[in-house]
């Protein structure tokens, strides 16, 4: 399906009273999944926590922490919520273009985030820092794993609304909407906020 | 306007992120620099502290949003702290 230059700027809305009915109640069920992840993640982060200085024969966290690459990881991350915002701001004032351009930046700042995520686990791996080593790197992976597996879903769900706008079906008050998607990727950097103090800033 | 449809404009969301990537920054240099092992632990989640409430508040629009969400995620919140103090405090990691 293709847009006309004029639909470019104009987000497809539905207005059916039923569909704007439900659109709070996706909202408040995102913020109530939202606030469990805080417990799942807080739990994970206890638990490094409790290992975070159990290296058995593994290599110690000093040993193979690279601060400025993660710290540039980060910064990334951190970029990514900014064009997400940027995305849904755009496509609250119906600028479609703009909002699809935001919405890609933000995919593919996520998509360089794993990528740096998939380099430094090779890395890590390489220097002797494995899953089964020590009960640090168990709790380790784990704990970053998990968080890149949610970044993982969040860059899918990016550009799954990237294909939605280009085809057209990108609504403001039903489905997987930029709000939803856009509340999941802020609360994915959030919790790296918490990763980078506590498992990397405070252990070198 | 009401509040659960005000929404800052660009050039804040650039502010909020400039100030942001100036915290991080300050972050690596607490984290890596010696000379500020005194305050390392504090200034760390300082700053770990204030980049979240930033985030949450300004671009997740917490702030400006119905107090219902606000509630829902501190439910989260203070339920996920109990629970990390109380796994630590088992496991005699905070004493």
């Amino acid at each position: 399906m293709t847009t006309t230059p004029a639909a470019e700027n104009v987000p497809v809305e539905h207005h059916d009273a039923g569909h704007h009915d439900i659109h709070p109640i996706r909202k408040t069920a995102m913020w109530v999944f939202l606030g469990s992840e805080c417990v799942f993640f807080g739990a994970m982060i206890a638990t490094f926590l409790l290992y975070r200085s159990e290296f058995a024969d593994g290599p110690h966290a000093e040993e193979v922490f690279n601060i400025p690459f993660t710290s540039a990881s980060s910064f990334v991350l951190l970029m990514s919520s900014l064009t997400m915002v940027l995305a849904h701001h755009a496509f609250e004032h119906k600028d479609l273009r703009r909002a699809r351009i935001w919405l890609m930046a933000t995919a593919l700042l996520g998509a360089t985030f794993l990528a740096g995520q998939i380099f430094e686990f090779t890395e890590f791996v390489r220097e002797g820092l494995t899953v089964r080593v020590s009960p640090f790197g168990s709790s380790f992976f784990m704990l970053t794993g998990f968080h890149g597996a949610h970044v993982m879903i969040g860059v899918v769900l990016l550009a799954a609304m990237v294909v939605l706008s280009l085809s057209g079906r990108l609504y403001s008050d039903r489905g997987l909407n930029i709000e939803l998607v856009g509340l999941y990727w802020h609360f994915v950097d959030i919790v790296w906020i918490i990763i980078f103090t506590v498992v990397y800033l405070l252990q070198v | 306007m009401t509040a659960s449809t005000y929404h800052p404009t660009p050039r804040f969301y650039w502010l909020v992120a400039g100030a942001l990537a100036v915290a991080t920054a300050a972050e690596v240099a607490i984290g890596s620099i010696e000379f500020f092992d005194p305050i390392k632990v504090v200034g760390l989640f300082g700053l770990a502290a204030v980049k979240f409430a930033a985030v949450v508040a300004l671009f997740m629009h917490l702030k400006f949003d119905k107090p219902l969400y606000r509630g829902l995620f501190l439910v989260g919140l203070l339920v996920a702290i109990p629970v990390f103090i109380v796994v630590l405090l088992t496991f005699e990691r905070l004493t």
